[in-house]
């Protein structure tokens, strides 16, 4: 995802290792930390994913004061729109990192996407199904390339009965 | 811990229980904690009576996030040079995740270590297969 600023920060750092389950003290104790080989707080492998929370357009989290997709008074804000289970529904099926090296609190980061290859497969039960590929590179302020995520995101061409 | 050429060879297995019991909560965690708020991964009302799921079920990169651990505290802090992979099956609330590195390949010329890294579930479905390569000591 394009992010013009993604500001890695130590809290932040420390919520998405408690997330992930990794009581890994070189996430959250910076005295512990510069004892390390790592010299300070890091953040874990999986971390940019966080990226999303600093894309302003992301569509996966509520705009406030707007309808959302989630339950409420009802199972779904959205009735009125199109259905979320079959068709049009994008998975995420893999997705790829390359370090160049670890993010730490107080990077400022800016994230560029291209999209990559485009590719289809047969699905056993939805019809046809359309690979995406999205490469997005973070860059640091003097232009030096931080961290390559490439994500594939499947979609079904025709509504599906039920997803696995 | 960094790993050293010398203590390592093809075939090496690294194991650990990346998850037992998965609960709802740790969802709701990595949600708040990514920013990924889509509700099939924290609104059961929604997952099942509108997506016509079971119940919700976890993120992918919450379980790519979970190997992640097992491989740092398997290769050290910041050593990863790429990880990556497929998300295969789905992984649900009481699951129990085991993520497994195995190395593939060792490469003295850049001093890394390549890895094929899989998780799985305990009715032995793998839900991610993927790689990782890390720096080494020589």
């Amino acid at each position: 995802m394009p992010v013009d600023r993604f500001p890695v920060e130590a809290g932040h750092i420390m919520m998405f290792a408690r997330a992930v389950g990794d009581p890994n003290p070189v996430y959250s104790d910076e005295a512990y930390a510069r004892s390390t080989e790592a010299a300070g707080v890091i953040a874990p492998p999986t971390f940019v994913a966080a990226a999303a929370q600093f894309d302003p357009d992301y569509v996966m989290r509520p705009r406030i004061g707007e309808p959302w997709m989630g339950s409420g008074r009802t199972p779904t804000g959205w009735a009125d729109r199109p259905s979320r289970t079959g068709g049009g529904t994008g998975l995420h099926a893999e997705q790829h990192y390359e370090y160049v090296r670890p993010l730490r609190p107080g990077d400022v980061l800016t994230a560029r996407s291209h999209n990559g290859q485009e590719w289809t497969k047969q699905g056993r039960r939805g019809g046809r199904l359309v690979f995406r590929e999205l490469v997005t590179e973070y860059f640091d302020p003097e232009d030096r390339l931080v961290l390559r995520a490439r994500s594939v995101v499947v979609r079904t061409e025709h509504p599906v009965e039920k997803e696995g | 811990m960094v790993l050293k050429s010398q203590d390592l060879k093809v075939g090496d297995v690294h194991r650990a229980v990346v998850a037992d019991d998965l609960t709802r909560t740790q969802l709701v965690q990595y949600c708040g904690a990514s920013g990924d708020y889509n509700p099939l991964h924290s609104d059961e009302i929604y997952a099942t009576a509108v997506a016509g799921y079971p119940s919700i079920f976890a993120h992918g990169m919450l379980t790519m996030g979970m190997a992640g651990r097992m491989l740092t505290d398997y290769v050290g802090d910041g050593r990863l040079l790429t990880f990556g992979g497929r998300f295969k099956a789905q992984v649900w609330p009481g699951d129990r995740l085991t993520a497994t590195a195995t190395v593939r390949e060792l490469r003295p010329d850049d001093a890394s270590v390549h890895l094929d890294v899989a998780v799985t579930n305990d009715d032995g479905l793998e839900v991610f297969a993927g790689y990782a390569s890390a720096r080494i000591d020589s």
